[in-house]
């Protein structure tokens, strides 16, 4: 193709880029990093380390590490049952793990919110049958409920992703040389899987750790996570500076973690979702 | 002794309702190289899969070393497989390759390090322990593939078209090198290629298999000099196969022309297959020969010429010699009778259907 006709293509995504990601992001790095009226500081990114903030950051790492940990547990071993089944589009088994993503994600979430309320469709069943009630709405077991339930495709996904690429040969080969189910799956296909488990572990710790539309819905205004923080920020407090310091915090978890993938997951093989 | 190693029997295996393997019996002595050859598709590799555990048979029984190891996981088998690419473990160094299975096996650690340089050495591969699997060629990761397994002492080595990947120079290089190995390591090898001068090379026996049956069992030389049907004719080497009427024992009519031959007990007027290797026809004075023809075509293929005959009736012969008879010219054929390979005629239509044409 011609290269100039190549550079006019690109051109809508490259407007696009410029007016909804660098500029934001340049306001951001300009709000974090300056007072009310204007003058640099610190002060912003700093405020982090103020007890309440502090306490918000540490149970938002809290609960994102706890579901980034239940979502592995549950996509290895689901992961590892797909390999080799000769997957595709129209088999039953990925229609319904897609089928949920169909779904906006406000909808999912407050689907849960209907069914874990007081009142809501677990409650009323379990009263009926004359069982103790659920109380665990407005709870951060709610909000790793709603974390677990969004984010596991995004798990499952590049582990598959990987699982699909290692050659059964190789895994017949261990087999071969004496070992046993355990010891290959510890042995070869985890070592082997490790560039898809540390896309999956950077895809829902990521979104679990900014997330505050989970904790919103599901953790009522009584679990407060730093993305809950920020948006006040911006919203109730109207301090944008301040939403925007603490944002550059989360900026820095976000370059760790794609700093995780470069260094595990060279190829990008399991992040080709 | 025993007699033999491995037994199958009466296996049979299909895939998705294709049967691949139809009621197979194969016996392998102790200390044997076998060589299991055919087309891609003729079950070689499911049988040799059979073997190592991979694949379960439908029926039929895996009796190794006197024990029925139909139901054992591959883990449990005393036997170790080369795999078709390598299958090497990429996040392994070449050491921690060799060791896999003897670090399974909890062998202590100076029996383990004295094993990857005995295997390092025997592969000719002194020294590289430590470098990177991925940057190896095709040849040195098929090696360290071998030396994976042996450092195990297998009784029994299975190997999965190994050479398949490589080019042709070093594919002759590490035959004499697997034969080398073999004798070395004085253990039973099974071999599957689709190749048969690799097959002819190697092996003290070839098993020729076509859509699930054994074709014909036996030596090199019996597999090439006295094949048993047209199939196993025209896969191994070049030949010339051609319908005939059995005249009288010891008495063959091609084309009109009665030529003498050494087989005995065909019958009286009897149709057969008649093989005749290109390199066994000598063409000779027009006077001379049994049948005349004319050379239509002509190649120099470096040790020998190619040459096409067409004789009166149309067939055309393909004659190997180091004699050239340029295009044109008339010639005489003559092939001395222990050249001639009469077949029986394919007495079903299934057995027609791994025929000739192919």
């Amino acid at each position: 193709m011609n290269k100039d006709l190549r550079k006019i293509l690109a051109f809508p995504y490259i407007i696009w880029m410029i007016g909804f990601t660098i500029i934001p992001l340049s306001l951001i790095f300009i709000y974090g990093l300056t007072t009310r009226d204007g003058s640099f500081t610190f002060a912003n990114v700093l405020s982090i380390f103020t007890r309440d903030h502090f306490k918000a950051l540490m149970l938002s790492i809290a609960l994102s590490i706890i579901s980034t940990i239940i979502c592995l547990i549950m996509a290895f071993p689901l992961a590892l049952t797909l390999k080799g089944k000769k997957l595709n589009k129209g088999s039953l088994i990925v229609f319904i793990f897609i089928l949920p993503m169909w779904m906006n994600f406000l909808l999912r979430t407050l689907a849960w919110l209907s069914l874990l309320e007081k009142n809501g469709i677990i409650n009323t069943v379990l009263k009926f049958m004359h069982l103790p009630g659920l109380n665990i709405i407005n709870t951060p077991a709610a909000i790793i409920l709603g974390m677990v339930y969004n984010y596991l495709p995004f798990m499952v996904l590049p582990i598959y992703n990987v699982l699909e690429k290692i050659d059964d040969n190789t895994i017949n080969a261990a087999r071969d040389l004496g070992a046993n189910t355990l010891q290959t799956i510890i042995k070869v296909i985890i070592p082997l899987s490790i560039p898809g488990i540390v896309s999956g572990i950077t895809m829902v710790f990521v979104p679990a750790l900014t997330t505050f539309v989970i904790s919103n819905i599901l953790g009522g205004s009584k679990v407060l996570l730093i993305g809950n923080v920020i948006e006040q920020e911006f919203t109730k407090g109207s301090n944008w500076n301040l939403g925007s310091g603490l944002s550059l915090i989360m900026m820095i978890f976000i370059l760790i973690s794609m700093a995780f993938i470069a260094k595990y997951d060279k190829d990008g093989e399991g992040m080709s979702v | 002794m025993r007699e033999s190693l491995i037994d199958l029997e009466h296996i049979s295996k299909s895939f998705d309702g294709e049967i691949v393997l139809d009621d197979l019996n194969l016996s392998i002595k102790e200390n044997s190289f076998v060589t299991l050859l055919g087309p891609s598709g003729c079950g070689k590799t499911t049988t040799l899969r059979i073997i190592g555990g991979f694949v379960q048979a439908d029926s039929g029984k895996v009796i190794f070393d006197g024990k029925d190891i139909s139901n054992l996981p591959p883990n449990k088998r005393n036997l170790n497989t080369v795999f078709q690419k390598y299958a090497l473990f990429p996040h392994m160094s070449i050491a921690e390759n060799i060791a896999f299975g003897l670090k399974i096996k909890n062998k202590p650690k100076a029996y383990i390090d004295d094993k990857i340089k005995y295997a390092l050495k025997l592969v000719n591969l002194e020294g590289f322990e430590n470098r990177n699997i991925n940057l190896l060629s095709g040849g040195q990761q098929q090696r360290i593939a071998i030396a994976r397994a042996i450092v195990n002492e297998p009784k029994v080595l299975l190997l999965d078209e190994p050479l398949g990947a490589l080019d042709l120079k070093l594919r002759q290089d590490m035959q004499y090198e697997l034969i080398r190995l073999k004798n070395e390591l004085g253990i039973t090898f099974i071999y599957v290629t689709h190749d048969q001068e690799e097959a002819l090379t190697m092996s003290d026996t070839i098993v020729v298999m076509n859509q699930g049956y054994i074709q014909q069992m036996g030596t090199p030389e019996q597999i090439y000099n006295e094949p048993e049907n047209a199939f196993v004719a025209d896969f191994i080497g070049e030949s010339n196969i051609i319908a005939a009427t059995m005249v009288q024992d010891r008495l063959v009519d091609i084309f009109g022309a009665k030529f003498a031959c050494v087989d005995e007990g065909f019958g009286n007027n009897k149709p057969v297959d008649v093989v005749i290797r290109p390199e066994d026809i000598d063409l000779v004075e027009p006077d001379k020969g049994t049948l005349v023809g004319t050379v239509t075509h002509l190649i120099f293929k470096g040790v020998h010429y190619e040459m096409e005959v067409t004789t009166q009736n149309g067939y055309e012969w393909l004659v190997h010699s180091t004699d050239m008879f340029p295009v044109g010219k008339e010639v005489g054929i003559s092939v001395d009778p222990f050249d001639i390979q009469i077949m029986n005629k394919p007495e079903s239509e299934d057995e027609e259907a791994v025929g000739v044409n192919e």
